[in-house]
Order: C-alpha cells, then sequence, then structure tokens
C-alpha cells in the first residue's frame, strides 16, 4: 500500500510542474490548471484512504469547512482585490505549515535535524501568516499604507531571530523547558512577520506579496524536510519538491517586480519609501506648460490616427473605467485604427494584475504588451493615451540623477505623436514627484475621471 | 541526515526556475494564485499530523487541514476564473 502513496505523490509533483508549465500561454493555461488541482485530488485522496490509524470525521469536516471558506472567497472576490486574497491565501498556506511542524514538535522530535527544520519551518510559516494578513491590512486600508519605522528595527529583528535561534539550541540541549521555548519561538516569528512588513509602504506591496508568496512556498519545503526527520519520506519528498516550485515562483516574481521599480530587494524591505498617497510633497520644479483639451478636440486627433497605443494605470482600475476603454478602442477599431495596449509591470497591484483586469474587460490578450514589446512601438505611434499612470510614463527616470524614480525602466510615451494624459487633477503620482511629460509640447491633457471621459470620448467620435 | 533530500531540494528549485521564467507577464497573478494552491501540498502533511497522539496535536491538525484546503480550493478556483477571463478575438 505504501508504494501506492508513493506513487500518488509523484504523479502530483509530475502534474503540478506539467501544469505550471502549461502556464507559459494563455491558450493551455487553464488545461493546465485543471492538471494541476486533478494532481493536488490524487494527492490528498491517497493520503486520505492509503493513511492508516486517520480520524476520518475530523479531517473530512475540517476539508469541508476549509473548501467552502476558499470555495467563498474565490468565487466573490472582485479583480481589484485580487492582490488582497493572493495575500490572505498566502498567510493560510504558511499557517498551515507552520502548524503541521509544530504538531511533528509536540510528537517529541530530538535530533539535531528535526529541530532545524521544524524551527525554519515555524519561523517561515508563522511570518508568513502574520506578515501576509498585515499586507492584506495595507491593501484593504486596514492598517496604515505609510511606513511604520522607529529606531533600532533593523537591530530588533535581528534580535528576534537569534533569539530563537538560541531557543532553538535549548531545545535540542534540553536545558530547559522545551514547550516554553517553543512557545517563544512561534511568538517571536508572528511579531517578527508584523515587523517585516508595517515598515513597507502600500507602492511596495506588490514586491511585499511576490515574497511572501515566495515564503509560503520555502515554509511548505520546509515542513516536507520535519516531515522527513519523522519517517514519512514520501510525503516529505513531496512538500520539498511543490515547495521549492513555489518558492522559486515567488523569487521570480519579486525580482521582476523589484526591477520594475528599479529598487533592490534589500532596499525595498529596508528603505521604507513610498506610500505616502497624499500626493503633497510634490517638488516645485519648473512651472508647466499645460495644455488642457476637451473630448471633443481629442476625438478628432483620434480620428486623424492610425496607430493608438493605451497605456492604463491603477487609476483608471480605481474609476472602474476598464470597460469604457474597450468601447472607445473597438469603436477605433472598426474604423481599421490599429490598438494596442502597454503594461508596465508595477501597473497593477500585484504582479500581472493589470493583465487580468483588462482581460476581465474582455480585451484580447494578444493586444496587451509587456515593457520591452511595446516600446519601440512608440515611436511610429500616432497617440499615447495614458490613462491613470503616472510614475511609469515620467521621463525624470531617464535623465535626472536626483529624482527617487531615477533608473525606473518607463513606457516611452513621449515617443508618440501625440501623448494624450488623462487624470483628475494636477496631483503628483505614488511616489511624490511632478511629471515633466504633462508640459511638453506633444502632450495634451484631458482633466476628468476616467470613465466619464471614455464615455464623452466615445460618444463624440460617433459624432464625427 | 540523508543527502538525498537536499538533492531534491535543489533540483526542485532550478525546474522550478526554469519553467516559471517561461511564464509571460501576462499571466503572473494566475501564476501567483496557482501556486499558492500548490503550496496547499501541506495538506498532505497535515493529514498526517492529525494522528500526533493528544488533544493539542490532534487539534493542531486539524486546523493545519482547514488553512491549507481554504488555500488549495481557493486558489484553484479563483486561478480557474481569472484564466477563464483571457481570451483572444
Amino acid at each position: 500500500m505504501e508504494k501506492f502513496v508513493d506513487i500518488a505523490y509523484l504523479i502530483a509533483a509530475v502534474s503540478f510542474i506539467y501544469g505550471l508549465k502549461m502556464l507559459s500561454h494563455p491558450k493551455t493555461a487553464r488545461n493546465g490548471n485543471m492538471i494541476a488541482s486533478l494532481g493536488m485530488l490524487i494527492a490528498i485522496v491517497a493520503t486520505v484512504f492509503l493513511g492508516t490509524n486517520l480520524d476520518l470525521t475530523m479531517i473530512v469536516s475540517a476539508m469541508v469547512i476549509g473548501s467552502i471558506i476558499g470555495a467563498f472567497f474565490a468565487v466573490r472576490v472582485e479583480m481589484t482585490q485580487m492582490p488582497q486574497l493572493v495575500a490572505i491565501f498566502n498567510g493560510f498556506g504558511g499557517g498551515a505549515s507552520a502548524l503541521v511542524a509544530s504538531a511533528e514538535f509536540l510528537q517529541g522530535a530530538d535530533t539535531v535535524f528535526a529541530i532545524t527544520a521544524i524551527t525554519l519551518s515555524v519561523l517561515i510559516g508563522t511570518l508568513t501568516f502574520t506578515g501576509s494578513f498585515i499586507a492584506f491590512g495595507k491593501l484593504q486600508g486596514i492598517v496604515t499604507t505609510k511606513p511604520v519605522t522607529f529606531p533600532g528595527q533593523q537591530l530588533l529583528n535581528a534580535l528576534l531571530a537569534i533569539i530563537m535561534f538560541a531557543c532553538a539550541y535549548m531545545i535540542l540541549q534540553n536545558s530547559a523547558d522545551g514547550m516554553i521555548l517553543f512557545y517563544i519561538i512561534l511568538g517571536l516569528s508572528a511579531l517578527l512577520g508584523i515587523l517585516l512588513v508595517i515598515p513597507i509602504g502600500g507602492a511596495d506591496m506588490p514586491v511585499v506579496i511576490s515574497l511572501l508568496n515566495s515564503y509560503s512556498g520555502i515554509a511548505a519545503a520546509m515542513t516536507g524536510f520535519v516531515l522527513v526527520s519523522t519517517g514519512e519520506n514520501s510525503a516529505g519528498n513531496a512538500l520539498i519538491i511543490c515547495g521549492s516550485l513555489v518558492g522559486a515562483s515567488g523569487m521570480i516574481l519579486t525580482q521582476i517586480m523589484c526591477k520594475g521599480m528599479n529598487r533592490s530587494l534589500a532596499n525595498v524591505i529596508f528603505g521604507a519609501v513610498g506610500g505616502d498617497d497624499s500626493g503633497s510633497t510634490g517638488g516645485e520644479g519648473q512651472q508647466l506648460n499645460i495644455k488642457s483639451y476637451s473630448t471633443e478636440e481629442a476625438a478628432m486627433i483620434f480620428d486623424a490616427a492610425e496607430k493608438i497605443i493605451v497605456v492604463p494605470g491603477y487609476g483608471l482600475a480605481v474609476a472602474q473605467a476598464q470597460h469604457a476603454v474597450r468601447e472607445v478602442a473597438e469603436f477605433l477599431e472598426g474604423k481599421g485604427k490599429n490598438v494596442l495596449y502597454a503594461i508596465h509591470p508595477v501597473a497593477g497591484r500585484m504582479p500581472g494584475h493589470m493583465n487580468v483586469l483588462l482581460a476581465e474587460a474582455n480585451i484580447s490578450y494578444d493586444q496587451l504588451k509587456d515593457l520591452d514589446e511595446i516600446n519601440p512601438e512608440f515611436e511610429d505611434c500616432d497617440v499615447a493615451l495614458v490613462l491613470g499612470a503616472n510614475d511609469v510614463v515620467n521621463p525624470a527616470a531617464r535623465t535626472e540623477t536626483g529624482s527617487p524614480i531615477y533608473g525606473m525602466p518607463i513606457l516611452n510615451v513621449d515617443k508618440a505623436r501625440t501623448v494624450m494624459v488623462n487624470k483628475r487633477s494636477m496631483n503628483a503620482g505614488f511616489a511624490g514627484i511632478q511629471n515633466e511629460l504633462f508640459g511638453y509640447d506633444n502632450t495634451i491633457m484631458i482633466f476628468g475621471d476616467a470613465k466619464d471621459m471614455l464615455t464623452q470620448l466615445l460618444s463624440d467620435l460617433k459624432e464625427l | 541526515m540523508d543527502i538525498g533530500v537536499i538533492t531534491i531540494f535543489v533540483l526542485a528549485i532550478f525546474v522550478g526556475f526554469e519553467i516559471i521564467t517561461k511564464v509571460p507577464p501576462t499571466l503572473h497573478t494566475p501564476l501567483m494564485s496557482g501556486s499558492n494552491a500548490i503550496s496547499g501540498i501541506a495538506i498532505i502533511g497535515a493529514i498526517l499530523a492529525t494522528v500526533v497522539d493528544g488533544d493539542i496535536g490532534m487539534w493542531l491538525g486539524f486546523a493545519a487541514v482547514l488553512f491549507a484546503m481554504v488555500n488549495v480550493v481557493g486558489g484553484f478556483l479563483v486561478t480557474d476564473r481569472m484564466l477563464k477571463m483571457f481570451k483572444r478575438k
């Protein structure tokens, strides 16, 4: 019977790898997800039915409750709230790993290998759990999006980590009550998770969620080591393999997000920049010569254009204007114009968020272009329509060495014949800096709510 | 300690990096929620943990199964919901 469980775990691991591989194209992605979920089902069924001494009533009731909670959130969540949902799920994943490790500790683990694995698993799992809830709070606006810092913060974090490893060492030496030491490790890990996320500003949340995603995978892998140390070899291996996949995935996304903001990971975690969305700190700078246009005038420019690139920012999603964009784009396409969308890596609140928001509005995925793909396209583009984006199109990132966003890769909208910028007001962006693009000769501003503006633009286009 | 598990760990990380770098930016959100569901594999450890002696151990196992199941079911469902929307005209 043991062999069957081993084979089931092998099938599960292969289906996860294959499922993730199928995520390399939108056409195959959905089936890939199905295959991965089937693999999970096989692993769970094999564990439950081939296990010995299991209390099935308890396991099944926990599964039913968990499924209902998970399904409820998965079905109800709005696409704009996806970062919050992923944050919460990361937390549950980390929490589950820490709980498994805790249960194994109570079982009486005593080898160096087991205690090390348990300590790491509890540490990473628990800090993922509490950190994720703080991240959720920040995204939801329950916890302040401003960085919370105090003197000696880094020192305190380092001290907590040292105390935890000292406790683990003392457990091995049997020099004090193991349970108390274990509770200290658990409590400090929870505290560390909070302390690591509160100093990070709202604008850096995409990095934090990616990082916590990675941690939830690493926690699962560590729990795999715990299981191996207690003799559950095949289950342990399965956790190690799957946890590593997720850990690697989160790491890659973290790197991509950091690169999108031209920040190092250390700078995001310890730098405490950004998140001040009051917009009042904008530099004085030179007086910008702004040309404000009406939608009627804009419609005439569109009428003469052939190639149009839409640059959506999070402001667009906040205004719930994705459908309005699609309607305008469809009308223009109907007139034989070429419409593309330029998606900056940090356009949304998590990696790939903007793509999901546009896909939800029925915008074809092959029109969505990433930074490297779209930048050469601006050269022969007639109109770049910037909707609710600011820092990601700020030319200061290219030239002004003193600017906080210097070096950040930007969308080269200024290369387009005409740049149309829609904003609610002249407030500065997330980074709190003025955008000289708005004063360029080829830039025109259309003020107002994105949705209202696009609706008006569409009716003006139809009247031409 | 068995070097075999370390081998598996290191090789799995390499496999992870290889396949994940091929996922296009368009699908990064579903990748995240989908991989999240996969990290719910901790559920098999959780099921095994329910046989631990004593009340506390059992309840830890119960909570672990519940947490992991939220992750698994919620993660795969929401990923499917998103991927369903990715269409081409």
